[in-house]
């Protein structure tokens, strides 16, 4: 990643916006959409309590998926390029924010838009921020600009605004502010009066904020699109006499138009308060008087007056474009927002019919699909329920999952329920469903809740014994433990080769590790008390994930969603049209339940 | 929302709650309480029996200093030292009885400048510390620049600014941590110090300046404390608190009231209901009068672009024009705008002036603001007060920009002309502040 210090943003930085302010990171669609910019300026969003995995928002006339993440560091992860944070966290909880941005590092800037944040928390957030060389934008700001490459959420208004003031392309002019309100204006002024400008700033109106007007002017005087710069201050504060000083000692030599605001402080002795929680005069020299004489005599151009801004800045502008500092602004084609933006009902991350041929998360039908692809069942499955290609040990051990389950005779309630189905002259998929709605809490469902419990006692550390205890409490048999006639001596082949291929190739399996560990002690207390097929293959699925390098959190909603379930659905469709399929070869007549083969306890109504 | 004055009461109120923390190995007595008249004095006398039996003193409690260059510290009777309960009654009462001069400045002991002039309210009462000069010190800390300053000296008292070439400073990164703070107090503890109290009075630094820093003092100055073995006496002391603090704080400051200040004019009600309005709101509203009966008033939408209207008008018509400052923003309801502006009109309308009102609308190019929103509560509020604002020949100029700013200028002029009033109207292509031109120029 090559990183162009001498300008804030370009067209590709993307940013992680903290809180979901849906208006706010749509007005950057739209920006980004009008600019022809090809990645949205927002990569995700963290939002604490989102119980969603994503929002929608309009990238033109469609709509894009923007992920939620519940903390920064997460989304740090999943976006390791998106280098700019923008902190919109109330004024209680944008410093920790920040501070744990700047711990999780790989931040370039990071704006804060809450106002009123303790002064000393502001101070050492600034102050380690700087440390680390992170450009802090505010805090009580609306943001930056780099036209025709980055806006900040709301600074610039309306996307009719952000064109009437030339905001979608780069000017000449660099503008600072103190003020957010103000920003806006001053851009308007110098769309007016000049181009337009090339990175704008303003830096936040608390007594404390990260980057102040030097180092941002001090940028921009690097950067060869500006061509001159406007300072805009206030009273309050000396941070103008570090400008004023690079101005002098020729660390700034482009041009720079300045004027500060608050000059009617100097009619009021005490009391009231001009501005913002910066704008305080301490002294003579942070009055906005002042500070505009000792700018002009460091050869700052001054106007008269803040009436007078806009001509010193047409004569500035009009004096560069002469001698030919400044050239004329190409004007770049835009895109225009679409009238109407309609909302979709339904979204599909899976698969994809609108192109030449369908795909599988991406991967054209035609390249799993023959024998000489050499993709089986296990990648389609990995490709459509996990949207990624799953090494081949891990597609094989799906496979043999599918395999292992897809019959058990058909005596299980499933079975019979198909069966039963079948002989009354339902088709097959009625017949096939009746089956299906069998699979359940005491019907494949052991799977599930193996995994579940297994990897419950492993992640809180429990012993074997403590794990049976625990179970004991919770009043269940524990499932995939157990069963009817299979015993230590007498194994389940199905179960011995599913651990011979996991111990194989699987590169570790600690949860099957420990399952045994329990096995061991619960076989002691009765020999039919074995690892199950079901309970193998949960807690196998588990380790499967961990070292494909799923999250925990991943993994347990996996377990919760019941896609473990899915692989039991899955593979035992196959034997249940089996079934269906043999009733209806049998022709075999509709079934009626004998008699003799139930109880009738019903006594007779008294009166009737 | 910044830094903010309190009560002398208030900070040894603060000091005395953390006491333990901060200086474990020091007493204070924290014998003071705060009184608003001689009568609450002499019931507090009850349960508080060193009033009655030890000589006091007594001083306003209400954020001006130079008290005592200002005679308003009573410390003696016949002698120094001598004070009883029954003649702080009768100070109390005497310097209740009609407005005090305050001076803020002084050559020596002559007054600088023009005093200030108000009833006191608030008074502080203590025992009377006797002790001899070099018990005396000074300690003061606050935020410079970017940095926390902490202030030393051997020599404390009314004279302090005279001999600060005598104060030691020593200045602290944000980042600092203990060890080192502690350290570089212990290495700048001022010569004067005698040597036997200098590791006492750097321990007591080291406690003050924590406190100051985790109980987010934005200033705090004791002076002059008084140090006699391990017991300590704040004789005097000025803080100020960060209040955007407040939420992390509430328990450690108790409740805190931020007084006005000594000689401020007695807030209107008008200007009470807006900030009791802005504190309920999640929006800001914002009004000063400074000249109820000023021909120019503003309403203005942003902080910075008010700041911007105030000068203009100041630099433009002269400052005496200006009625009223405020500004109100982000996004306030129709209702919030309606009674926003409803003030401002009715105060805009009750002196008359023979060349006719102005009132200026005005705002910069708003952000997310919909503009046509809060016109329609300034609409409503022109429909109430339309009669009297033609009364006083009233001339209305806007200008303002942002999301649906179109229709909200096209409303409110709409909504004038229908009422009879005279307005202009400008949106962003008009120069922020040049409708104020344009309006004395009419």
């Amino acid at each position: 990643m090559s990183i162009n210090i001498n300008v804030l943003y370009t067209r590709d930085t993307q940013a992680i916006f903290w809180n979901n302010n849906q208006s706010a990171i749509q007005r950057m669609f739209d920006y980004d959409y009008v600019i022809g910019r090809e990645k949205p300026s927002v990569a995700c969003i963290v939002s604490p309590t989102a119980t969603d995995k994503f929002d929608k928002f309009f990238f033109g006339a469609d709509e894009v998926m923007v992920p939620l993440f519940r903390n920064t560091a997460e989304a740090k992860r999943k976006f390791p390029k998106a280098d700019v944070l923008l902190n919109f966290a109330s004024f209680r909880t944008a410093y920790d924010v920040t501070m744990e941005a700047l711990e999780l590092g790989g931040f370039s800037s990071i704006m804060i838009t809450a106002e009123g944040i303790p002064e000393r928390l502001a101070r050492k957030m600034n102050a380690t921020a700087r440390s680390k060389n992170v450009t802090v934008i505010g805090p009580a700001t609306v943001g930056a600009i780099v036209p025709g490459a980055f806006k900040i959420a709301n600074v610039g208004g309306t996307i009719e605004n952000i064109i009437n003031s030339k905001l979608h392309r780069a000017g000449s002019c660099g503008l600072v502010t103190r003020s957010g309100g103000l920003f806006n204006e001053l851009s308007n002024i110098i769309s007016i009066n000049a181009d337009g400008i090339a990175e704008g700033v303003a830096i936040g109106g608390d007594r404390f904020v990260g980057s102040v007007f030097i180092e941002n002017m001090l940028r921009m005087e690097q950067n060869p699109q500006v061509k001159y710069l406007v300072l805009l201050g206030e009273v309050g504060g000396t941070e103008e006499y570090k400008v004023i000083d690079a101005v002098k000692n020729g660390l700034i030599k482009k041009p720079v138009i300045g004027w500060c605001i608050g000059t009617i402080a100097q009619h009021f002795s005490t009391g009231v308060q001009f501005g913002h929680a910066g704008a305080s005069a301490n002294a003579d020299r942070e009055t906005a008087v002042s500070k505009n004489k000792t700018m002009a005599e460091a050869g700052i151009y001054v106007p008269t007056s803040f009436n007078d801004l806009p001509k010193i800045i047409n004569e500035i502008y009009t004096n560069l474009k002469n001698s030919g500092v400044i050239s004329e602004v190409i004007e770049p084609k835009l895109r225009e927002l679409p009238k109407s933006q309609k909302k979709k009902n339904f979204v599909c991350t899976i698969s994809d019919d609108r192109g030449d041929e369908a795909t599988y998360a991406g991967f054209p039908i035609s390249s799993l699909a023959t024998p000489e692809t050499g993709k089986g069942i296990g990648d389609v499955i990995s490709l459509l329920w996990f949207k990624k290609r799953y090494p081949k040990w891990a597609t094989d051990f799906i496979e043999t999952v599918i395999k292992t389950v897809a019959d058990h005779g058909p005596a299980v309630s499933g079975a019979h329920n198909a069966k039963v189905t079948a002989r009354a002259g339902k088709s097959v998929v009625e017949s096939l469903v009746t089956g299906l709605l069998t699979i359940g809490p005491r019907f494949g469902g052991a799977i599930d809740d193996a995994a579940k419990y297994f990897k419950y006692g492993f992640d809180n550390n429990l012993s074997p014994k403590e794990f049976l205890e625990y179970m004991k409490k919770q009043g269940i048999p524990i499932p995939g433990i157990g069963h009817r006639i299979k015993s230590l001596k007498n194994p389940d082949k199905r179960v011995e080769g599913l651990k011979k291929f996991a111990s194989q190739y699987f590169p570790q399996t600690p949860l099957l590790d420990y399952a045994i560990q329990i096995e061991l002690l619960t076989t002691s207390k009765k020999e039919n008390l074995i690892l199950n097929v079901d309970g193998t293959i949960g807690i196998l699925m588990v380790d499967m994930w961990r070292a494909l390098g799923y999250s925990e959190e991943e993994i347990n909603e996996f377990i919760s969603s019941g896609t473990l379930n899915a692989f039991f659905i899955a593979g035992r469709t196959i034997g249940f049209i089996g079934h269906v399929l043999d009733e209806k070869r049998l022709q075999m007549p509709m079934y009626r339940h004998p008699f003799d083969d139930i109880i009738y306890d019903v006594q007779v109504a008294d009166e009737i | 929302m910044a830094q903010k004055a309190i009560r002398e009461f208030d900070a040894k109120t603060i000091l005395h709650r953390h006491w333990s923390k901060y200086f474990p190995n020091f007493s204070y007595s924290y014998e003071t309480i705060l009184v608003e008249n001689s009568s609450a004095l002499r019931d507090l006398s009850v349960n508080n029996s060193w009033l009655s039996q030890k000589n006091l003193v007594a001083k306003p409690d209400m954020l001006f200093g130079k008290r005592g260059k200002n005679g308003l510290v009573l410390f003696r009777d016949q002698k120094v030292g001598d004070v009883k309960l029954e003649k702080a009654v009768n100070w109390i009462n005497d310097k209740m009885a009609s407005k005090q001069q305050v001076y803020s400045s002084f050559h020596g002991n002559i007054p600088n400048g023009t005093p200030k002039e108000d009833f006191l309210t608030h008074f502080i009462v203590e025992p009377f510390v006797p002790h001899i000069q070099n018990e005396e010190y000074y300690i003061s800390a606050t935020v410079v620049g970017d940095d926390d300053v902490l202030f030393m000296s051997a020599e404390g008292g009314m004279e302090v600014e005279e001999n600060w070439d005598k104060v030691i400073e020593v200045r602290f990164s944000i980042t600092d941590n203990e060890e080192t703070i502690a350290r570089r107090i212990i290495e700048n503890i001022p010569n004067g110090i005698a040597e036997s109290e200098k590791a006492r009075f750097g321990e007591f630094a080291i406690g003050f300046f924590r406190a100051y820093r985790e109980l987010n003092f934005a200033y705090l100055e004791i002076n002059p404390f008084v140090m006699q073995g391990n017991q300590i006496e704040l004789l005097d002391m000025v803080a100020k608190l960060d209040d955007t603090a407040g939420f992390l704080m509430t328990e450690n400051w108790g409740n805190i009231e931020y007084p006005m200040a000594f000689g401020m004019e007695e807030k209107s009600p008008e200007v009470k209901a807006i900030e009791d309005a802005d504190s309920k709101s999640g929006a800001s509203l914002k009004l000063t009068v400074l000249n109820p009966k000023g021909r120019i008033w503003t309403m203005v939408a942003g902080g910075g672009a008010s700041v911007v209207y105030a000068d203009t008008i100041a630099d433009m018509s002269g400052v005496s024009d200006l009625a009223n400052y405020g500004e109100y923003s982000g996004g306030p309801t129709t209702e919030e705008t309606k009674f926003y502006a409803s003030t401002v009109l009715d105060l805009m309308t009750r002196y008359e002036d023979p060349r006719g009102k102005i009132l200026i609308i005005g705002g910069a190019i708003a952000n997310f603001t919909d503009v046509a929103k809060t016109f329609t509560g300034i609409i409503q509020a022109f429909e109430k007060y339309a009669d009297k604002m033609k009364t006083h020949n009233t001339k209305i100029y806007v200008r303002r920009g942002g999301p649906n700013y179109e229709k909200g200028l096209k409303d409110i002029k709409a909504s004038a002309s229908k009422l009879g009033l005279y307005i202009e109207v400008y949106g962003p292509e008009t120069h922020v502040t040049d409708i104020v031109r344009m309006a004395l120029e009419k």
